[in-house]
């Protein structure tokens, strides 16, 4: 039989334990993934044991707490803080999330946190989401019109016509669906993925866009686009509540019909 | 310092930041053919553009008549006359055109019956100079600023800007009074390096984060305003900081003054409806200082709401269920998030909170940076736009949705103006090495601190201090008692611990690199407020309630040289660019 094991520097060893030291009795235990480019080292579990008192409500407060009280080296990427910019996704909990937005009074036990899964890991919670920008460039993220519009006069689009596009412009480009989803797990590099699929979808079914025929076209493709076997983990995991599974069967569904 | 190996670049030109401001310039830019970079701290769009909702201003007429003439007055009411009377005309006139260029880049904005822009009213835009209000917002939905950063970051993938994401800018090369460039820390990797360019544009946001409760972002850290300073520039009006009248109480995320122009009313402790007693016509649509200080007073009186009798009650359960559902689904997605309500059924609980600088870079319509040494004088190679720049269009308040279009109208002028002053290819000077050195000298202390205060402890100081001392209401006494009080932090940074020595994703570094620039801005905040013995717009003095146009109908400038402040004023420009309008001459602001 032949087994497969991770490399040996891939294995996550136990790291530090940072005790609380106000005496509190509100204290949550926080495990954190932790890993130093500069260190030749493997990464590692931190454990925090975070005071609860005059914290607020959600995980990113507890990763703000650690950062400023306990440890300022913990790195992790954060803006807005309220669930607009998409910076602090990470995995919390097992589940791909907003830190800002995910309440950690909803999780019993620890908090286990990690970044998100199966990217090039930066440093401790930072991931690399390049190739994930490189493919929403690929999609070509801009209105295409045949001919110059003048520049005094708007585009007319219905009510009707405009409603197609909600559930699809409020995505914030967080990762957390491509992330999540085994498909681009293993075909990352060619797939493009939920997220990058539900903008390709936003573009497509605009009604002031006049190439629709040319965007499918682009994405018609066995490895782009079907490698989406509807496992629908990219749904159950966007923090906007938006739906790139349906988006996705949207486009494989105008292609079927042509 | 030659411990840090240093990649040179050159563009024709640079744009620093990559928010709603910082992109348009770099579509036009590289529309041009102009050879652009453009550095961000963040993702472009992780800009806390993204976070605007209500909308963006211009008088498209969609919904009744409109004259971009009217919105000019409200701009210049709104601005308590302390806005520039040229650039404001300047904005007004151009943004009905901006927003059409916005539209066909593609934003979705809502809609009309007829299929047109829709557009809601909001606080301080009226019809026929002041008589009744207009709609004159044009929105997506809640979330305008989002609709509008991601498609002008599309538009920037189109036309090829070069960009460099996750960079920090540490410093301006500077020589003979001419920007020459920029010094950046590649996160990412750890590199220094070194950005020539003819023309850098500032575009690198306001500075919310010197207090403690604002609706900005961690990021808006004022890098660019602080580069400036360091530079030996004057800042603008600093003192006139905007408090959003609805941020989301104990949390400080924005509600959006689109609740207010879509129906929602605010209330106090006595279910009253407030702002009928303080803006009799204009009521809860009055402009953003008016209602901040209305709520203040209210709370300051004992009618506040809660335990702790702190803050008030903003209402839209009236309104149709579908309305809500689909012109404000982000603010009941935020309260439902925040402070679990349904805002279909309860109120929203809200408090005055920091949203918006007035202040900032002084700059001409065109976008080009000013010094004054008793005269106005442009410094070459150097421009600014968006928060970070004071035109000075808002003056000493701004109106809701007048920044998304300040925004786009001033980065496309920007653009212009540096493809009028630029050849594309032009070959750099040479420049010594001494202003990197520097540069790099005070990164390297800094990483290197190994002292008593960690950044956290003397960010948390200062943002207290702002809080109490500089808040809505300021006098004499806190101001100087603030003045006193902000020399501690930024003293505690000679004895600064970063724990973090590493290069690469050091945010723990960055962070203490980003308090070094936001302890300037509060000096130079809580200096120019005490100096501005006054009060208009935002600025409210207890001390001196009243408007001195006499002797305060200009524009402060402040210098910190790193030990000591230098306050000085220019003069508010009250005529207009053309003929096209009368200028607005000065009258006792009511709403």
């Amino acid at each position: 039989m032949i087994r497969f094991n991770l490399s040996e520097n891939s294995k996550i060893l136990k790291g530090d334990y940072f005790k609380d030291n106000t005496g509190s009795k509100n204290i949550k235990k926080v495990n954190i993934y932790r890993w130093n480019p500069d260190k030749n080292e493997n990464p590692k579990i931190d454990t925090f044991e975070v005071d609860l008192t005059n914290c607020g409500n959600k995980v990113l407060d507890i990763l703000n707490k650690i950062k400023n009280e306990i440890d300022p080296s913990l790195t992790y990427r954060r803006s807005c803080a309220h669930g607009v910019c998409g910076s602090c996704a990470m995995n919390v909990d097992g589940v791909n999330t907003l830190s800002c937005m995910k309440s950690h009074k909803d999780i019993n036990g620890d908090i286990n946190i990690y970044p998100l899964p199966h990217l090039k890991v930066i440093k401790d919670l930072v991931a690399d989401l390049s190739t994930l920008y490189r493919q929403y460039e690929s999609i070509e993220p801009w209105l295409k019109t045949k001919e110059q519009k003048s520049k005094t006069i708007e585009i007319h689009q219905s009510k009707e016509n405009r409603k197609k596009l909600d559930g699809l412009y409020e995505c914030i480009m967080c990762a957390c669906c491509s992330t999540s989803c085994p498909s681009y797990w293993w075909n990352g590099e060619k797939y493009l993925g939920p997220a990058v699929l539900l903008q390709a979808y936003r573009w497509i079914i605009d009604s002031r866009d006049e190439e629709r025929k040319e965007r499918l076209k682009i994405v018609a493709d066995k490895l782009k686009l079907y490698r989406c076997h509807t496992i629908m983990n990219c749904t159950n995991s966007c923090p906007k509540g938006l739906n790139p599974a349906k988006a996705i069967g949207s486009i494989k569904k105008m292609l079927a019909t042509g | 310092m030659s411990a840090y190996k240093i990649i040179d670049h050159e563009y024709d030109v640079l744009v620093v930041g990559a928010g709603g401001a910082g992109l348009r310039a770099a579509v036009g830019l590289s529309e041009s053919g102009l050879n652009t970079a453009c550095i961000s701290k963040v993702f472009p769009t992780r800009s806390h553009t993204s976070a605007a909702q209500g909308g963006i201003s211009a008088a498209l007429g969609n919904a009744g008549e409109d004259d971009w003439r009217w919105h000019m007055y409200d701009t210049v009411k709104g601005s308590d006359w302390l806005g520039d009377q040229d650039s404001i005309e300047y904005l007004c006139k151009e943004a009905p055109r901006a927003v059409i260029e916005l539209e066909h880049y593609g934003v979705p904005f809502s809609r009309t019956d007829d299929g047109k822009i829709y557009q809601r009213a909001f606080g301080g835009m009226t019809k026929d100079y002041g008589n009744s209000p207009v709609q004159r917002t044009c929105a997506a939905a809640d979330r305008t600023g989002h609709a509008i950063l991601h498609t002008l970051y599309g538009q920037a993938l189109k036309h090829d800007t070069k960009f460099f994401i996750e960079y920090f800018a540490l410093d301006l090369i500077m020589k003979d009074g001419e920007c020459k460039g920029v010094i950046a820390w590649n996160l990412n990797d750890g590199t220094i390096h070194r950005f020539r360019s003819h023309i850098t544009i500032i575009a690198t946001g306001g500075y919310g984060k010197i207090y403690y409760s604002a609706t900005a972002a961690h990021t808006c850290t004022g890098d660019g305003n602080a580069m400036c300073a360091r530079a030996g520039l004057p800042l603008q009006d600093l003192e006139m900081v905007q408090f959003h009248p609805t941020g989301l109480y104990g949390v400080g995320c924005l509600i959006s003054e689109a609740v207010r122009g879509e129906g929602g009313y605010l209330t106090n402790s006595k279910g009253e409806r407030f702002m009928e007693k303080y803006a009799p016509s204009a009521k809860d649509l009055a402009s953003r200082d008016v209602v901040s200080r209305s709520i203040a007073i209210e709370i300051n009186e004992g009618r506040g709401i809660g335990e702790n009798k702190d803050h008030a009650h903003l209402h839209i359960s009236h309104i149709d269920k579908k309305i809500i559902e689909s012109r404000l689904p982000g603010i009941s997605e935020s309260v439902e998030t925040f402070v679990g309500r349904d805002v279909t059924k309860e109120p929203i609980p809200v408090v005055p909170t920091v949203h918006y600088n007035m202040g900032g870079i002084p700059t001409n319509y065109k976008a080009e940076v000013l010094t004054s040494n008793g005269k106005d004088k442009i410094v070459p190679g150097l421009m600014a736009i968006g928060e970070a720049a004071c035109v000075s269009v808002h003056g000493a308040n701004r109106l809701g949705s007048n920044s998304l279009i300040d925004l786009v109208v001033f980065g496309r002028s920007a653009a212009q103006r540096a493809i009028e002053l630029v050849k594309p290819n032009t070959p750099h000077e040479i420049i010594s090495s001494s202003e990197t050195d520097r540069c790099l000298d005070r990164f390297d202390r800094l990483r290197n601190g190994n002292g008593l205060n960690k950044t956290s402890e003397l960010r948390l100081a200062m943002q207290k201090i702002m809080q109490s001392k500089c808040a809505v209401f300021r006098n004499e006494k806190t101001l100087k008692q603030g003045i006193e009080e902000i020399k501690k932090p930024y003293e505690g940074m000679d004895s600064i611990f970063v724990k973090d020595k590493s290069l690469i994703f050091n945010t723990d570094l960055m962070e203490t690199l980003e308090f070094d620039n936001l302890i300037r801005q509060a000096i130079l905040t809580m200096e120019s407020a005490c100096a501005r013995r006054e009060s208009r717009g935002a600025h409210a003095r207890e001390d001196f309630p009243k408007r001195d146009d006499v002797n305060f109908m200009k524009h402060t400038l402040s210098w910190f040289n790193g030990k000591e402040v230098k306050i000085n004023y220019r003069p508010v420009t009250l005529s207009t660019m053309s003929n096209d309008v009368q200028s607005f001459p000065p009258k006792e602001r009511v709403y």
